[in-house]
């Protein structure tokens, strides 16, 4: 037991000094991790793979920076985090609606009331917030994530989650009573 | 906007969007991609870049009330 921390610890510190053994390991180890936290963002499976690759490549560039007893995982986060925001950044709110309308939730889940086009919409206006409300709102609201995990991988504190999360049900709001739908 | 209308555009906006599967795996193996990345060589930035950098710095010096806009962009 001791001897596989001790291990996993000494692999931190060859990736922290370049080792490429050492990364491919951890590649392994967390790839499924980011490729899953980025599709959470990104809502598109071809764009998240990309992104993987992107999130990865910036870890190897940044190795010197890496301090092993912070851990793997939460610096990965980040990073994949950043990256997937940089990604939304450069789209058209109308591209990543699309995306995002591309797999609606079920539609007998919920409410019954609420159609097919209210859902449709609200995946519109949804995908027209300013990218960093999105995000939040994204983890904290809609995959239901920690705020504390949401807060690290955006490198911000739990309150200015809550206020995002907020902004953006509000513009969220907004947005529908202008399209005439009261939620 | 009241808690209960905050928890109404909650439920609305779960139900517009399917959360993720727990663990989405990727189609391929993406080490290649990552090793392929790796041995690129690193992007320039364009001097377009640079120029609209310094234009936005200028902008701020001259103008310190256009911050707030740009960081709430940001």
């Amino acid at each position: 037991m001791a001897s596989a921390a001790s291990s996993a610890t000494d692999r931190l510190e060859e990736f922290r000094q370049g080792s490429i053994d050492a990364f491919e390991m951890l590649f392994r180890l967390h790839q499924r991790a980011v490729y899953g936290w980025i599709l959470r963002i990104v809502r598109n499976p071809s764009v998240a793979e990309e992104l993987t690759v992107e999130t990865f490549w910036r870890i190897y560039r940044t190795h010197r920076r890496f301090r092993p007893e912070m851990g793997f995982e939460g610096w990965a986060r980040r990073i994949a985090t950043h990256a997937a925001l940089d990604w939304l950044r450069t789209k058209q709110s109308v591209e990543v609606s699309e995306e995002i309308c591309a797999e609606p939730a079920a539609p007998q889940a919920g409410d019954p009331a609420v159609t097919a086009e209210i859902r449709r919409k609200t995946a519109l206006a949804f995908g027209r917030l300013p990218p960093k409300l999105r995000v939040a709102a994204t983890l904290a609201v809609v995959e239901e994530l920690p705020q504390k995990q949401v807060a690290e991988a955006l490198g911000i504190s739990v309150a200015t989650v809550k206020v995002r999360v907020f902004r953006a049900l509000r513009l969220l709001r907004k947005d529908l009573e202008r399209q005439g739908i009261r939620p | 906007m009241s808690s209960h209308d905050e928890e109404r555009v909650k439920e609305l906006l779960r139900q517009a969007l399917k959360p993720v599967e727990s663990e989405p795996e990727s189609s391929r193996d993406l080490w290649p991609a990552v090793l392929k990345r790796l041995d690129e060589p690193s992007i320039q930035v364009p001097w377009f870049d640079w120029t609209l950098l310094g234009c936005l710095v200028g902008l701020a010096a001259f103008f310190p009330a256009s911050i707030p806009v740009f960081l709430y962009y940001l």
